[in-house]
């Protein structure tokens, strides 16, 4: 069976077609570059996104810091994710790529802030 | 329960001008408005033309009325501090018999006393009015026509009349009234009033209200106008308000100017059923665009900004301003569609009159604050008062409105003269009407609304209770 | 008032990539006006990825991307950093008047760099009839109230347009708890990236409707339902296939306007139909030595596109300079 897929590693968004037989890929095709053969098969077998959302702060300047999961997760954890994301405070000031939750939920990412936030004295 | 010499149940033009004219007076004045704010009623909606009393016939209320309300409006601007601007009309005749039609209105009009009618030709619309249709073939100049912020109007009456005494209540509808003798014992909302006399300036709800005393004679019924405002760009695209002949049921579709600069077309006018319809229509922008291109044939769909429907409240031909002599001491002030913002100051006087024909003990205040303290706005004021402003104030310089140059000082000054929900600062600042319609300055307007009222974020409100802008606060677990 | 050689006004990627590279070519008198408290512009609010794919080869999220540049521009002697700075007037000579908590400032620059960015059609510019409840929000206004400020604007939205502003609100909206029960594009096919429609759309299951408008908008003190028609090819309703959808929220992304206000108050030449100026090479104005980059010179689809079309015009106002010097 083919089963056509867009790419979303980048913009391009190339149209892949992926031939799954007894539950196997057989071929793909359609991809630009190696990014694309990988996310097709990640998305047949076990579908993945990078989840970006806001964590409140306590005692930052910036009550609210931008976070990302450093590597894609499985998209059925993304609810999930939300849950904890909603349960998190970050206490301490940090800086774009700083760890905010290491190994988040057990899923091998790390979630990370993606924007600086500095004491209540710019510290 | 309080007691009051009067009670007036409305806070829109009508009724804040009374309260206004009534607190030069030793008398003890509540005003009653059950929206959340002044003028969230039938006042907000209105065009903003200061009237000259042309178009009306001799010896209607209307005529009387708007001829005297529009010199008043002048003297009173003054004394309030509100920036009315004399444009001028000029109504428009497209050919011989629309010319006639024009020389019977001068006459009308002349008899009425409105000052300085003259008709023009051609040449002087070419020469005055660039951007009127060439088609024009002659116009009736009137050259008391003037445009004021019809929702600061009611605030600045509101605001003179509460320093000279008045009790201004929000949220307060009228439940029911019992004319027990000797004084009105009125329920509403918020609580009992007692009093000698009413002033029903109810607008929209005048039938309803005076059903509550039994006199069910007349019927209020909403007629609709939407009107179109065009890009502060096009500022000046006339120099008058333009009007065409008017039809029975209205003055027709203008291209006219609000005080804050921006151009407007229309109004339509429907009759509808429902007293809340304030919705605006494809088929309505359809007929407002046609006609006014046959005034400016420039004019563009492109150029609209913003639009919004008000509803007139109809009650016959005329205005409906009596006491009703079965009821003593309750005074019915219905009907008062156009040209009922001119003649507001007047029909206070009228008011006045009868109250005192009928009992009301017209006693002068030694002191009366005829002035109001005006509010600075940057965006009216040449950049080096802007200076000076900022120099006393920095909170001056916080720009919170880009497009219409808003800083949170005015906002906070808004707020603290009576702003209470986004369309108050709105109405009062202009921040959130200028091009962008808010998408920059809401999310601070919200935290500066939260901040002075104490009221949490997702309880700040457009208009009323249950026009909340936001449903949760993260922050704060709401 | 005082003399600058360059004043950059706009401190989003445009004004700082201008400005970075303009010192790289050899000015050293540079101002960056910014009226927010922070660098960054719209970028800190964007807080899903898709930015940097092309430039630093990377994938980042908004403020990434931002970051990247902030920590260039702020070790850099010779730009001086203005916030809270807003820029209220604009004369011909390039003299700009802006406003400061506690001032009004005059300057006048050798050359100026406008990069002032874009702000979004509103409702009321693409006519849609109907009541004006709480609850219609242009979709950056909704972005900015969930991702700076923590609020949810509404719990069920239907969003108009289905660019890609339109369909990163639709899964932020979703991820937040709201369910997001439709989107109406007028035209055959979404004007946003094919990646967006899987990875926000086709991800929840949210119901798209090519072809199709909204005839009004109802509800009394806040939004309470939507009707919605197929549209034709002339973008009118096709009588009899309206029907209503409940909702509470009404979020606009039906396209963007470059902010170009403060030139054409100095005069300068735009096209009325785009709110761009009108130029004969990229960036360059019909005033000589006032230069638009970014986001107001035309709405790029990428910042990375934005990123080096302004270091083209920080290049040009630099030889500008040199010129007049």
């Amino acid at each position: 069976m083919i089963k056509r897929l867009v790419c979303i590693e980048c913009p391009q968004s190339c149209i892949l077609s992926v031939d799954i037989e007894n539950c196997k890929i057989k071929t793909i095709t359609g991809e630009k570059c190696p990014k694309g053969k990988a996310y097709a098969i990640a998305e047949t077998e076990n579908p993945v996104r990078i989840l970006t959302a806001t964590v409140l702060s306590e005692g930052l300047g910036l009550k609210i810091v931008p976070v990302r999961t450093d590597k894609p997760i499985p998209k059925k954890e993304l609810f999930r994710a939300m849950e904890e994301i909603r349960r998190l405070r970050i206490k301490r000031p940090v800086k774009a790529g700083d760890v905010v939750a290491d190994n988040f939920l057990g899923l091998g990412a790390k979630l990370v802030a993606t924007r600086e936030a500095l004491d209540i004295k710019g510290r | 329960m309080n007691k009051y010499d009067v009670v007036i149940i409305g806070g829109g033009v009508v009724g804040t001008a009374i309260a206004r004219e009534l607190s030069r007076y030793h008398l003890a004045i509540a005003l009653l408005e059950k929206e959340t704010e002044l003028a969230f009623g039938v006042s907000k909606s209105n065009s903003g033309i200061i009237h000259p009393g042309t178009q009306h016939t001799p010896g209607s209320l209307k005529g009387k009325l708007c001829v005297q309300g529009n010199a008043l409006t002048k003297k009173l601007a003054r004394e309030l501090y509100i920036d009315f601007k004399e444009v001028g009309e000029l109504i428009v005749a497209f050919n011989e018999e629309e010319l006639m039609r024009l020389l019977q209105l001068k006459k009308d009009g002349q008899a009425l006393g409105v000052p300085g009618l003259k008709m023009v030709d051609r040449s002087w619309l070419r020469k005055h009015e660039p951007n009127l249709s060439d088609k024009a073939f002659a116009a009736l100049y009137a050259p008391t026509a003037g445009i004021i912020s019809p929702y600061r109007w009611v605030y600045d009456f509101a605001e003179n009349a509460k320093a000279n005494g008045v009790e201004i209540h929000t949220e307060t509808k009228v439940e029911k009234i019992l004319p027990a003798q000797p004084r009105f014992e009125i329920t509403t909302s918020k609580g009992e009033f007692s009093s000698r006399y009413i002033v029903n300036a109810s607008g929209l709800h005048a039938d309803d209200v005076s059903r509550m005393v039994g006199v069910a004679d007349f019927k209020i019924t909403p007629r609709k106008g939407q009107e179109f405002l065009l890009d502060k760009k096009r500022e000046h695209i006339t120099n008058h308000l333009l009007f065409p002949l008017p039809s029975k049921a209205s003055k027709g579709i203008l291209v006219t100017r609000t005080s804050d600069g921006n151009p407007m077309i229309g109004p339509t006018a429907e009759d509808v059923d429902d007293k809340e319809d304030l919705s605006t229509t494809e088929a309505g922008l359809d007929k407002v665009l046609e006609g006014a291109k046959k005034l400016v044939p420039s004019i563009d769909g492109n150029d609209i900004i913003a639009y919004f429907a008000g509803l007139r409240p109809v009650a016959g031909d005329d205005f409906l301003i009596r006491h009703e002599d079965r009821v003593s001491g309750f005074v019915n002030v219905a009907g008062i569609q156009s040209p009922g913002l001119t003649a507001a100051p007047a029909i206070a006087l009228m008011v006045a009159e009868i109250l005192k024909r009928r009992g009301l003990e017209l006693k002068r205040k030694l002191i009366f604050h005829k002035h109001r303290k005006p509010e600075r706005h940057l965006f009216a004021i040449p950049l080096d008062d802007a200076k000076r402003l900022i120099k006393k104030d920095a909170n001056y310089g916080d720009i919170v409105c880009r497009c219409e140059m808003v800083s949170a000082k005015e906002v906070r000054d808004a707020i603290a003269r009576g702003a209470r929900t986004m369309d108050g600062i709105k109405f009062r600042t202009r921040a959130q009407a200028g091009r962008c319609h808010g998408s920059f300055c809401t999310t601070r307007l919200m935290k500066i609304l939260s901040e002075e009222t104490k009221t949490p974020l997702v309880g700040v409100t457009k208009r009323c209770k249950g026009s909340e802008i936001v449903k949760k606060d993260r922050t704060s677990g709401q | 008032m005082v003399n600058r050689e360059l004043v950059v006004v706009g401190g989003g990627p445009a004004g700082m990539a201008a400005a970075i590279s303009a010192r790289e070519n050899g000015v050293k008198d540079i101002l960056l006006l910014e009226r927010d408290q922070y660098l960054g512009g719209l970028l800190n609010q964007c807080v899903h990825t898709g930015f940097g794919i092309d430039y630093f080869k990377e994938i980042l999220t908004g403020p990434e991307y931002a970051d990247r540049f902030i920590k260039k521009i702020k070790p850099l002697s010779g730009i001086e950093i203005s916030l809270r700075s807003f820029v209220v007037r604009l004369a011909k000579d390039r003299t700009l008047t802006y406003l400061k908590p506690g001032g009004i400032h005059t300057v006048n620059a050798k050359a100026l760099i406008m990069a002032t960015g874009c702000r979004e059609k509103t409702r009321e510019m693409v006519h849609i009839p109907g009541t004006r409840p709480a609850g219609v929000f242009s979709a950056g206004l909704a972005q900015k109230l969930i991702n700076i400020e923590g609020l949810l604007p509404g719990k069920e939205v239907v969003i108009i347009g289905s660019g890609d502003i339109g369909l990163i609100m639709a899964r932020r909206f979703t991820l937040e708890g709201a369910k997001v029960k439709a989107i109406i594009e007028i035209q055959e096919r979404s004007r946003g990236l094919l990646r967006n429609m899987v990875q926000c759309v086709e991800d929840f299951d949210i119901p798209v409707y090519f072809n199709h408008k909204v005839l009004k908008i109802c509800g009394a003190d806040r939004v309470e339902k939507v009707i919605v028609a197929k549209a034709g090819e002339d973008l009118k309703e096709t009588p009899g296939t309206s029907f209503e959808i409940a909702c509470d929220t009404v979020l606009l992304s039906v396209g963007l306007i470059p902010e170009n206000e403060l030139i054409e108050m100095a005069g300068v030449a735009i096209d009325k139909a785009t709110n761009s100026p009108i130029s004969k090479e990229v960036n360059v104005t019909s005033i000589p030595g006032i230069f638009v980059c970014g986001n107001s010179y035309k709405v790029y689809d990428y910042v990375d596109s934005v990123t080096v079309d302004s270091e083209l015009a920080g290049k040009l106002a630099a030889e500008y300079i040199k010129k007049a010097r």
